[in-house]
């Protein structure tokens, strides 16, 4: 008997009330389908289905160039566009044993910054609108812009950029760049006691999110639950400062850690993150070097000698890691997305088993999934 | 720990290891027989301690398949890669790790859908992108076509 | 007193005279009555549109853009628009939903409004029905409103409608309670449960002052609780749509789905409507007790100014408050009730006997 009929055969005997959260669901963010068991209002077992965007990222780009991986890479997890063409980027300057221009790598760490202020900003927007507060999202939307706005002077795009190429940067920044980020820096710092005062005071957002899918430091190392969600049950996973790249061993900066792993923590590490992130700017705006160059010299045809390479670095969710087999010729022979996404999905199953529906919307959220990283 | 010491100590629990050559990290070639207890001492022993598995991939080689293991300890910091290879391309089959890292159970899954390599005793062997009707085969394998879909260059 | 020169009692009475010097007794009462349920449709038509407009107003004001501006001069003229769009929808039919309680559900939920909003004293002498029990007619008849939310979630034949119409009957029913026993806070500061009576005994100053603590105390809790009894603001997770997708009413399309939502503003506005005359003073003008020519000065704006003014200053707070905070779980809402409003407003109730018995407030 296939898996289906046996699962159909089974809830025959013993009935059991199960509702299906997505693929089209206003709160799952993404395609992706939670079969949730409930009895009542309490959720007994949760199985995600994902698969719905799986469109061969992998198998695509066994027959793609290195310089056009870099496209396919912007999209899988969306809103850390930069730190997925940084990952690649990286792995392959570390195989061909180039070194990149001191400014190109204060610049790449720039972008990855400014990327995680803007893809922590969408994820406050969509956290509270999830819980209720509608009114969160036009907020952290109207202070995104003005990162978006940067960017699109930069590069001409606002989502996807596909800047970060081996070798260094695809073309030269805009000469605003500089004051672009330090007038966000000086505007955002004053927004953001807004939204603590907003959400993180409230007294129902509180009471919605503390104690709520409390996530171990045992079971964080055990699943693989990388980023905030994993630094806020204490699993110091900080990509950034384990194996630190490009221009993070300049900056000097805490990793935020918190003991209790639950909802509420992993909240309250996001926007701690966005202050030292914005800390980190600072730093690395101060003492990026001047001039013009953006890329070290490479060849027309990048070969990667033969071999296996591993990049891993931090993206605004977690430990993104890049897995390189090459036989010598200009494509990869196995190439493998190690993505944060696909390993923090699966312990929703746990952490949301014996609470309510409206904890389980909370649970997701907090956990900040990006679908199509899971899917690849 | 540096290498150094870590191949020792690799050396001294399983003297059937091999090592390969890699510049990032220690590299070793597993028996497929002896893994799953290997890998149960590299997570339980007290001067090792690869409590994290970071990454579970499988690589195609044409005539046999590759699990590679990349794992590192959350208290020590050091890093080392695993290999299992499988005996040939007809019915690849390994030992699961689904039972040391909770982790494995889902990239081993994802394995198994793509590459059609199976893990014994894993506690849901089923597939996980692809739909359950899906019989035309695995799509990551270096076989695999699809006139449809696929242009072969 | 000087409201009194706008009392529209002469008018009405001079219309029904007409009617039955004119028509034959039993044909009078229904053009009477004829003539009274057209200017209430109208009334709750008008009145439910453009609450509607004035919430997006608010809600636009809130989060920092403008709200719709392009329909008509300020946007006066879109929710006539959204109107025509939705009796154009197509109603769409489900195989397997029960059809006729389908149908039903939404027009329960009116008429149940509508009865309610039908006691209501607008200005001097504009009062539909003034009944001697008058708060009790207006409770009870609002809690039918619950069977027609049930009704639409049952026979949907949908998981989500279901949940969210368990939810909502779970709440409405809990919150009566609280909103029966504030306001019999003031039904015993005043001595009577008849609307008119109430507001008459407001000529010298609104309970809310007259009261003083436990007036406040009652307010407060009979806001909240009317807020979570229409289903509003933080206690709206019957139809919250980031988790159920629209809850109770997901399988409505079109002009049903369109009562619904009118049902929902009237109900706020019937609530503003009980607040505002209860507890500040309905159609009467701000008097302070011994301000002669203050008092002289109010009693120019016209009752029915002040009526409406007050209830837009409540519909105004209740607004607020939905589109500042995040939304309660159901257990949260239920605690919140039975163990926190339930306990503070029975002790209200025997601190205001005792007060009204030894004569400590404002008479």
């Amino acid at each position: 008997m296939s898996e289906e009929k046996k699962v159909i055969v089974e809830l025959n005997e013993n009935p059991e009330y199960i509702i299906n959260m997505g693929p089209q669901h206003p709160s799952t963010h993404g395609v992706l389908r939670f079969e949730v068991s409930l009895q009542g209002e309490m959720v007994k077992y949760l199985i995600p289905h994902c698969g719905y965007v799986h469109r061969g990222i992998e198998k695509m780009c066994e027959s793609l160039t290195y310089p056009q991986i870099i496209h396919l890479t912007d999209r899988l997890d969306y809103l850390s566009a930069h730190m997925n063409n940084e990952a690649v980027s990286l792995c392959v300057e570390n195989a061909l044993e180039i070194e990149v221009p001191e400014r190109v790598k204060y610049i790449r760490s720039i972008l990855s910054e400014l990327n995680r202020i803007a893809s922590h900003q969408l994820w406050w927007s969509a956290f509270g609108m999830d819980l209720g507060g509608l009114t969160c999202f036009f907020y952290g939307l109207r202070d995104r812009e003005k990162i978006l706005d940067i960017f699109e002077e930069s590069f001409g795009s606002r989502l996807l950029h596909s800047f970060i190429v081996p070798g260094g940067l695809m073309h030269d920044i805009h000469p605003n760049f500089k004051k672009g980020i330090t007038d966000f820096i000086k505007y955002f710092r004053k927004k953001l006691p807004e939204y603590n005062r907003f959400l993180t005071g409230n007294v129902i957002f509180q009471a919605r999110t503390k104690g709520l899918g409390i996530l171990s430091k045992e079971d964080a190392i055990n699943y693989g639950i990388t980023g905030p969600s994993g630094r806020a049950s204490g699993f110091s996973c900080d990509i950034r400062k384990i194996e630190p790249y490009s221009a993070y061993p300049y900056v000097d900066f805490k990793e935020i850690l918190y003991t209790e792993g639950d909802t509420f923590y992993r909240y309250v590490a996001r926007m701690d993150e966005m202050v030292e992130s914005m800390n980190i700017l600072e730093q690395l705006v101060d003492k990026m070097p001047d001039g013009n160059e953006y890329t070290a010299k490479m060849k027309p045809v990048i070969k990667l000698p033969e071999g296996e390479y591993y990049q891993r670095v931090e993206t605004a969710r977690g430990e993104l890691g890049v897995y390189i087999v090459s036989d010598g010729n200009k494509t990869p022979y196995r190439l493998k997305l190690r993505t944060p996404n696909f390993s923090n999905l699966f312990i929703m199953n746990k952490l949301a088993s014996g609470f309510k529906i409206a904890d389980l919307v909370a649970i997701s959220g907090s956990l900040d999934l990006v679908i199509p990283d899971i899917d690849r | 720990m540096e290498q150094e010491q870590l191949k020792e100590k690799i050396i001294a629990l399983l003297p059937e290891a091999e090592f390969n050559v890699n510049k990032q990290y220690l590299d070793i070639n597993v028996p497929s027989d002896k893994m799953h207890a290997f890998v149960k001492l590299l997570k339980e022993s007290d001067d090792l301690k690869l409590d994290y598995l970071f990454c579970l991939s499988g690589v195609d080689w044409k005539t046999h398949f590759t699990i590679v293991y990349h794992l590192t300890s959350t208290f020590f910091g050091h890093s080392l890669v695993l290999k299992v290879k499988t005996t040939g391309r007809e019915n690849p089959e390994v030992a699961s790790v689904a039972d040391i890292y909770a982790t494995a159970e889902f990239h081993e899954r994802e394995v198994y859908d793509l590459m059609g390599i199976k893990f014994s005793d894993h506690p849901d062997m089923r597939r996980l992108f692809l739909d359950e009707t899906f019989i035309e085969g695995f799509p990551l394998r270096k076989d695999y076509k699809d006139e449809i879909n696929i242009i072969e260059r | 007193m000087g409201y009194q020169r706008y009392d529209l009692a002469p008018l009405t009475h001079s219309i029904d005279l007409f009617l039955y010097n004119h028509l034959p007794a039993t044909w009078a009462f229904i053009a009477e009555m004829t003539i009274i349920g057209v200017v209430f449709l109208i009334f709750y038509a008008v009145i439910g549109l453009y609450l509607v407009l004035a919430e997006r107003k608010v809600c636009a004001f809130m989060q920092n853009r403008i709200g719709p501006n392009r329909v008509g001069w300020f946007g006066v003229i879109q929710t006539i628009a959204d109107l025509f769009k939705l009796l154009m929808k197509e109603l769409i039919t489900i195989r397997k939903a029960d059809k006729f309680l389908f149908n039903l559900a939404p027009f329960i939920v009116i008429i149940a409004s509508f009865l309610g909003i039908a006691a209501i004293p607008f200005a001097m002498g504009l009062h539909a029905i003034d009944f001697n029990i008058g708060i009790f007619y207006i409770m009870a008849v609002s809690s039918i409103g619950v069977v027609g939310v049930l009704l639409a979630g049952w026979s949907s034949n949908n998981k989500y409608s279901l949940i969210g119409a368990m939810r909502s009957g779970a709440q409405i029913v809990s919150y009566e309670l609280s909103v029966g026993l504030s306001l019999l806070v003031i039904a015993i500061y005043s001595g009577s449960l008849q609307l008119s009576t109430i507001v008459a005994s407001q000529a010298d100053a609104w309970w809310i002052i007259k009261g003083h603590i436990p007036a406040i105390i009652a307010f407060i809790v009979f806001i909240t609780a009317g807020t979570a009894e229409t289903n509003r603001g933080p206690f709206d997770l019957a139809e919250a749509e980031s988790e159920l997708t629209a809850g109770f009413h997901t399988e409505y399309s079109g002009i049903k789905f369109a009562f619904f939502f009118l049902a929902e503003y009237m109900n706020m506005f019937l609530i503003a409507s009980v607040a505002a005359t209860v507890f500040w003073g309905g159609w009467m003008p701000l008097h302070i007790p011994g301000c002669e020519s203050f008092n002289n000065t109010m009693d120019f704006i016209p009752p029915i100014c002040w009526y409406f003014g007050k209830t837009a200053i409540v519909i105004l707070i209740m607004m607020w408050f939905k589109w500042t905070f995040p939304r309660l779980r159901i257990d949260q809402l239920l605690t919140l009730e039975w163990k926190y409003l339930l306990p503070i407003n029975l002790v209200n109730i025997i601190v205001v006997a005792l007060i009204v018995l030894m004569g400590w407030y404002i008479k």
